[in-house]
C-alpha cells in the first residue's frame, strides 16, 4: 500500500484492513533482516501513536523495539526554568504567568506551579495558542505577563509571532522565560554519546513541516544511521517504519519522508526565517543532557523575563529516585524507574515524563501495560 | 419583566406571578398548577427515583440547551435502570439579571422534550442569588419512573454482546465548538435526546444491562459495567462508530473519542443469542441507525476491566477516565 499523498487520501490511514496490512509488512521486513531492530521515535506524539494504538506492544512481540526520544516539550524542559517561574509568580506581586497546561503539573525544587500561592495581585494562566500572550498583555496593561515559552521549532513560529508583535506594536509589559529547543541537536549528542545503539530514527511531522528532512541529513551521512519522517496515525507511523526498515534491509543509510502530504524536504521557509528574524541561537540546557551546544532559542535581550527580573535559572532539583532525565535520553525505559506506577502516577507525578501527555511514563502507564489475553 | 430580579425567588406575591406568568404558561398541568407544597402522585408498582443538577456552559449549543438537558439526562438516568419516566421536579437557581427571553427559550425546551418523554413536571422551586454569585441559571430535576424491567434472564454470562446505540462522543464535541474555547467551527449537534426508545427493550429478554453514556464517555460506562459485573469486556475499536467531527477534534486536541461525553447514547449488554434482535430493533423501529456491536464479555482478567483491541491489530489495556483530559502543547 502506497503512503498518501494528499489530505483527500486520509481515509485510507483508518481502514483496518490496510493498517494490518502494513503491520504485515513490517513482519516480512524484520525476518528478512533476520535480527531485532532498534529505532527511536524522536517525538512524544509518536510514543503516543505507537501505544495508543496498541503497536508499541505488536511490534516488541514482533522483534522490534520503538525507543522514545528526547521530543516531549514538558519533558526536556530542566527543573531550574519551571523553579525560576514558580518564585516570580510566588515573589513578585502584578505577575501573570502564562504557561501550556502540562506544564505547570511539573514537580519543582518547591513544588508545581500549579499547587503554589500566587503573590497578591499575581496569577497563573493557562493557554492554548501563544498568541493569548498579546491578548493578555492588553487586557491587564498594568500587570507584567510572563510567558513560560517551551516548545520546538512546531510551536516556536507561534512564540515568534509573539515576540515580533510586541517589538512592532511596542507592548511593554511581555517577556518569555526561554525554553525554546532544536530537535536535531539532542540527536547528534545521543548518536555521539553512543549510549544506545540504534538501527534508525523515526522523525517528527511536526517539527519537520517546520524544518524540513534536509534538517536530518547529518544524521544519514555523518553517522550512517537511516531514518524516516513519518505523521501521526498509525498507518502513517507504519509507513516510517516500513521506509527505515528496508534501508536498514538494504544497507543504506537515507533521510526519507513518509509524511509527504505535510513535509517537504527544505521545511517551510518562512517560518523558519520568523524564527531567524526573532530568536538567537544558543547553549541550551535540557533535563538529562545537561547543556547541549547551539539546541536552544532565545529572545532578544530585553524581552527575556530573565534579565527583566534580574533572576537566574538554575537546575539541579529532582524529586528522589526520578529517572526522567535517563527517560529522555533514550537509556531507560520508564519501567526501569523503581518509582514507576507505585511511587509515581498520573494522579501524583514525581517527573515530567509522568505529567505531560507526550512524556513516555505516562503513555506507558496508560497504554503500554502488558495486556493479559 | 425583561430580567429576573432578587423579588421573583423571594416567596412573595413577585413570584408568585412569575410562576404563573412564566413558569405555568408553558408547564401548567393538573398537578402543578395547584401550587401545593408536595405533588400527590399514584404509581402501581416499584418506582425507580433519581435526581441530577445541570450547570452547562453555555445554557445554549448546537442541539439542545439547558432545559433539554435537564429533562432528558433524568429521563434517561430512569429508562436505563428499566424504568418508564413519569413525573419530574424542576429547581431553578438563577443568577440575578438573567434574561427572561433566555429562561422562556429554556421553559419552551424544558416543555418539548417533557412532551416527548411522557413526563409531568410536578414540583418545582425557584431562587434567586445575586449578581456574580451564580453562572447565569443552574437547575435541579429529580424523576420518578414507574419500573417495568423483570429481572429473570439478566445475568451476566461470558460471550454477552457489548452494544452501543450510536456515536459517541458528539456532545462533548457540540459543546467544546459551541464554547469557542479552541477556535473551531463545525457542523456538529450534541446528541442530547431523551432515550425513551429504549424503553421497549427491557421487554426484549436478549437485554442484560443498559448505561446511558455521560462524562466519562464509552470508555468510562464500559469499565463501570465489568467492574461492577467482575467481568472483562473486550471492545473492538474499529466497531466504534465515531462520527467524523468528533475523530476531528479529537485529533487536533490529542483527546481519547472513547472518553467524549454523549447525552443521548447508551451502552446495552445483550445475551449472544439476544444481540441480534436487540440490534434489529434499535436500528429498526428504535431510531438508532448507527447502533453497532463494539465487543463481548470474557472471563474476568485480574484488575482489567477492559480491552481495547486496536485497528491496527495491537491490544491494550483501557480504564475509565482519570484526572481532566488537558490539551497538548505541541
Amino acid at each position: 500500500m502506497p503512503a498518501p499523498q494528499g489530505v483527500m487520501d486520509l481515509g485510507i490511514l483508518r481502514e483496518e484492513q490496510g493498517v494490518r496490512a502494513l503491520v504485515e509488512e513490517v513482519r516480512a521486513l524484520l525476518r528478512a533482516i533476520g535480527r531485532e531492530v532498534q529505532l527511536m521515535e524522536v517525538c512524544g506524539t509518536h510514543t503516543m501513536t505507537a501505544y495508543r494504538s496498541g503497536l508499541g506492544l505488536l511490534l516488541r512481540k514482533m522483534g522490534m523495539r520503538l525507543i522514545s526520544g528526547p521530543g516531549c516539550p514538558v519533558c526536556v524542559t530542566p527543573d531550574g526554568i519551571i523553579a525560576a517561574a514558580a518564585r516570580l509568580v510566588q515573589e513578585r506581586p502584578g505577575v501573570i504567568l502564562a504557561s501550556f497546561g502540562d506544564m505547570l503539573r511539573v514537580p519543582a525544587s518547591d513544588c508545581a506551579i500549579m499547587k503554589l500561592v500566587p503573590a497578591d495581585g499575581s496569577s497563573v494562566r493557562v493557554i492554548y495558542s501563544p498568541e493569548e500572550v498579546v491578548e493578555l498583555a492588553k487586557a491587564n496593561p498594568q500587570k507584567e505577563v510572563v510567558f513560560l515559552a517551551a516548545g520546538f521549532e512546531t510551536t516556536v513560529p507561534g512564540i515568534g509571532w509573539v515576540v515580533k508583535t510586541c517589538v512592532q506594536e511596542k507592548i511593554p509589559n511581555v517577556s518569555l522565560l526561554p525554553a525554546m529547543k532544536l530537535v536535531p541537536p539532542p540527536l547528534k549528542a545521543i548518536l555521539d554519546a553512543g549510549e544506545l545503539h540504534l538501527d534508525g530514527f523515526i522523525y517528527p511531522g511536526h517539527v519537520s513541516v517546520i524544518i524540513g528532512s534536509e534538517a536530518y541529513r547529518f544524521v544519514a551521512e555523518q553517522y550512517r544511521v537511516p531514518g524516516a519522517v513519518a505523521g501521526f496515525e498509525p498507518a502513517d507511523l507504519l509507513f516510517g517504519i516500513l521506509s527505515v526498515l528496508r534501508q536498514i534491509r538494504d544497507g543504506r543509510a537515507e533521510v526519507e519522508i513518509a509524511y509527504r502530504r505535510a513535509v517537504k524536504p527544505e521545511g517551510n521557509p518562512l517560518a523558519k526565517r520568523l524564527i531567524a528574524e526573532v530568536f538567537t541561537i544558543g547553549d541550551a540546557e535540557w533535563r538529562g543532557f545537561g547543556t547541549i551546544p547551539l539546541s536552544g532559542l532565545f529572545p532578544p535581550g530585553e524581552l527575556c523575563a530573565l534579565s527583566r527580573f534580574g533572576i537566574k535559572a538554575e537546575s539541579g532539583w529532582e524529586s528522589a529516585g526520578c529517572r526522567c532525565g535517563e527517560v529522555v535520553r533514550g537509556i531507560a525505559e520508564p519501567e526501569d524507574c523503581p518509582l514507576f506506577g507505585t511511587g509515581c502516577t498520573p494522579e501524583r507525578p514525581l517527573g515530567p515524563c509522568m505529567v505531560s501527555y507526550e512524556g513516555s511514563c505516562l503513555i506507558h502507564f496508560k497504554y503500554g501495560r502488558e495486556v493479559p489475553l | 419583566m425583561k430580567r429576573v430580579d432578587l423579588s421573583v425567588g423571594s416567596g412573595g406575591k413577585a413570584m408568585r406571578d412569575f410562576i404563573e406568568g412564566v413558569v405555568l404558561k408553558h408547564l401548567g398541568n393538573h398537578a402543578l398548577d395547584g401550587l401545593q407544597d408536595s405533588a400527590i402522585l399514584s404509581t402501581p408498582g416499584k418506582i425507580a427515583f433519581t435526581t441530577d443538577s445541570f450547570v452547562i456552559h453555555p445554557l445554549f449549543f448546537p442541539g439542545g440547551d439547558i432545559g433539554k438537558l435537564c429533562i432528558a439526562g433524568t429521563v434517561n438516568d430512569l429508562v436505563v435502570c428499566g424504568a418508564r419516566p413519569r413525573y419530574i421536579s424542576l429547581a431553578f437557581i438563577l443568577e440575578e439579571g438573567f434574561a427572561m427571553d433566555d429562561l422562556d427559550r429554556v421553559l419552551e425546551s424544558i416543555k418539548d422534550t417533557a412532551g416527548a418523554a411522557g413526563v409531568k413536571v410536578v414540583t418545582g422551586d425557584t431562587k434567586v442569588v445575586r449578581k456574580g454569585e451564580a453562572d447565569g441559571l443552574y437547575i435541579n430535576t429529580a424523576g420518578i419512573g414507574e419500573v417495568v424491567r423483570r429481572e429473570e434472564g439478566r445475568v451476566i454470562r461470558e460471550g454477552d454482546a457489548v452494544i452501543v446505540t450510536g456515536s459517541p462522543g458528539d456532545h462533548g464535541v457540540a459543546v467544546m465548538v459551541a464554547r469557542n474555547e479552541f477556535s473551531f467551527e463545525g457542523n456538529v449537534h450534541s446528541d442530547c435526546a431523551p432515550l425513551l426508545n429504549l424503553l421497549p427493550l427491557w421487554e426484549m429478554e436478549g437485554t442484560k444491562w443498559m448505561r446511558d453514556i455521560t462524562r466519562g464517555g464509552l470508555a468510562t460506562v464500559v469499565c463501570e459495567f465489568a467492574e461492577e459485573m467482575g467481568v472483562t469486556a473486550v471492545l473492538e475499536e474499529g466497531q466504534v462508530p465515531f462520527s467524523p467531527p468528533v475523530r476531528a477534534v479529537a485529533e487536533i486536541l490529542g483527546i481519547e473519542p472513547l472518553y467524549l461525553p454523549s447525552e443521548g447514547k447508551a451502552v446495552i449488554v445483550a445475551s449472544a443469542d439476544g444481540a441480534d434482535k436487540v440490534l434489529d430493533y434499535l436500528r429498526g423501529a428504535g431510531g438508532c441507525p448507527e447502533a453497532s456491536v463494539i465487543g463481548a464479555v470474557q472471563r474476568k482478567r485480574a484488575a482489567v476491566p477492559v480491552i481495547l483491541k486496536t485497528v491496527s491489530g495491537g491490544h491494550r489495556i483501557l480504564e475509565s477516565l482519570t484526572g481532566e483530559l488537558l490539551p497538548r502543547i505541541c
